[in-house]
């Protein structure tokens, strides 16, 4: 520990950094072997999938009506409010979808993985399994993972259909916008291009966001105030990392 | 064990340590709590590695082993730890079942007669539909001890098998201990401070103080030694060779610090 406090902030930068990468490395390798075993897996989406639904649809309905009342006001003022449709399907596909989501999985998923990961790392579950000569990381560790990676762009994908509901509700139903022309532009103006950075971002993203979570859970202290650390951490790193990823990939989109 | 040493960064926590383990025994390693009994197990797992010295299992040293053969090793031994350990999102017949599970092609019908086999001789046939969650200490602990006997170990470790158990549960896992060790010939290795509770059951028993072994011998020597540390020990007495008081500055210089900010 005492280590820990005299490194300075770019050394322990480099450190995580250097850790992260290494634990990639080790993951991906057990990767293949946790294949095998598809039931975890399948286990592990739904835990990190089909039970993040609800947030992440609630959310998407809300962020995509805000988007109508919000697009809606500024083109008004351009007298252009037919374009609501393109302005509302861009924003969710390349950036409110993979980014919002993101952000919801970090904070739902990638809580339960951390802590769910530190708790049996406290309570000798992992050691046992070393013992046992099964290697945790290959058990435990990369079908949660994987479930993870595989959870993500799907969910962002339910977050965008559901937005575009949303705005449209807002938009169509309430603000009066021409039905045929929101969606008639909309289908002419987004390319396959723009869906595909929305699909790589949120690809990313997962993975980003899986890692930290596993990570963090599997080298979490074992003790009660380590896994809420640990905790606490998955959520402020998926967070900060996502909106800096996010930067970086539009960047090198455009 | 030869002249083993262990260091955490400069900490040492095991120095000189010589230790035998004979084949089909039960062999005790007592000692007072911090004095790297913990340590000593995860040596002979090879979760650690020796800073000097030879960790010898099955005549190998573990030290030279690369991952597979640590995993084929760790095959043939069992460990019982502390809180039982077992795997909280399954059942206790899966938990026990794990192990074949993970490492046999055996059919299910198989399987299913040997975890029954095992979970009857810990008593627990009847609760294997139960959670983890649902056993009390004593029935997690034989539990943990099915799963780890369901491989056929040659060696089987039980770190701290006693704690926190209520004098029935102690009595069943003292049995079944002997039981392992007598029916299955099991060579088995006991970490625990309970030096009574252990004394009948060993039949060779290592004293490990300041990381090194202290004093040898069965538990009747042990007794009988005139050794002030081991007689500190073995009585339960507060104060001896092993301080009460943790290394502190002089009480009456620091209680006068306190009046002076």
């Amino acid at each position: 520990m005492s280590r820990l406090k005299r490194d300075s902030l770019p050394m322990s930068a480099v450190r995580v950094t250097g850790q992260l990468a290494l634990f990639l490395f080790a993951l991906l390798a057990q990767c293949g072997p946790a294949l095998a075993r598809p039931r975890l897996i399948v286990l592990q989406i739904y835990n990190a999938g089909a039970r993040s639904l609800i947030i992440v649809m609630l959310s998407g309905l809300f962020v995509g009506m805000v988007l109508g009342l919000q697009g809606f006001d500024l083109l008004q003022r351009f007298g252009s409010e037919d374009a609501l449709g393109i302005a509302a399907a861009l924003s969710l596909i390349k950036e409110l979808g993979p980014v919002v989501t993101a952000l919801l999985f970090a904070g739902r998923a990638g809580t339960s993985l951390t802590s769910e990961i530190g708790l049996m790392r406290a309570t000798d579950q992992l050691n046992a399994m070393q013992i046992m000569a099964v290697d945790p990381l290959r058990y435990v560790v990369a079908p949660r993972f994987l479930g993870g990676v595989v959870a993500m762009p799907l969910l962002a994908a339910l977050f965008n259909i559901v937005g575009l509901f949303g705005a449209q509700l807002v938009g169509v139903q309430l603000m009066g916008v021409d039905r045929g022309a929101f969606w008639s532009q909309m289908q002419g103006s987004v390319e396959l291009n723009d869906v595909m950075e929305g699909v790589i971002k949120s690809c990313v993203f997962g993975l980003a966001c899986s890692l930290i979570a596993v990570h963090s859970g599997y080298t979490a202290e074992p003790t009660a105030e380590g896994v809420g650390l640990a905790t606490t951490r998955t959520v402020v790193a998926s967070s900060v990392l996502t909106l800096v990823l996010d930067y970086m990939l539009t960047a090198a989109f455009l | 064990m030869r002249d083993v040493e262990y260091q955490i960064s400069s900490r040492v926590i095991l120095s000189g340590l010589d230790l035998r383990v004979r084949r089909g025994r039960i062999t005790a390693i007592m000692g007072p709590s911090g004095t790297g009994k913990t340590t000593l197990l995860k040596l002979i797992t090879a979760e650690a590695a020796p800073t000097r010295g030879r960790v010898l299992v099955f005549g190998q040293d573990v030290a030279t082993l690369d991952r597979a053969q640590v995993f084929a090793m760790r095959k043939r031994m069992g460990m019982l730890f502390q809180n039982g350990a077992l795997l909280t999102d399954m059942d206790v017949f899966e938990n026990v079942a794990f192990p074949l599970r993970e490492h046999t092609d055996l059919t299910e019908p198989l399987i299913r007669a040997l975890v029954v086999a095992k979970l009857n001789a810990v008593g627990l046939r009847g609760a294997a539909e139960m959670m983890p969650a649902e056993l009390s200490g004593g029935m997690a602990r034989r539990v943990a001890l099915a799963r780890a006997i369901v491989m056929d170990p040659e060696i089987l470790i039980y770190d701290e098998p006693f704690v926190g158990l209520d004098p029935i549960s102690l009595g069943v896992i003292l049995r079944l201990i002997r039981q392992m060790n007598e029916g299955l010939g099991i060579t088995s290795i006991v970490v625990s401070h309970d030096v009574h509770d252990l004394a009948q059951i060993a039949d060779d028993s290592y004293l490990l103080s300041g990381g090194k072994v202290v004093a040898h011998g069965t538990p009747q020597e042990l007794t009988a030694s005139d050794s002030a540390v081991v007689r500190q020990f073995m009585q339960g007495i507060a104060d001896g060779p092993v301080p009460f008081h943790y290394p502190a500055p002089d009480l009456r210089t620091q209680l006068k610090s306190v009046d002076e900010p």
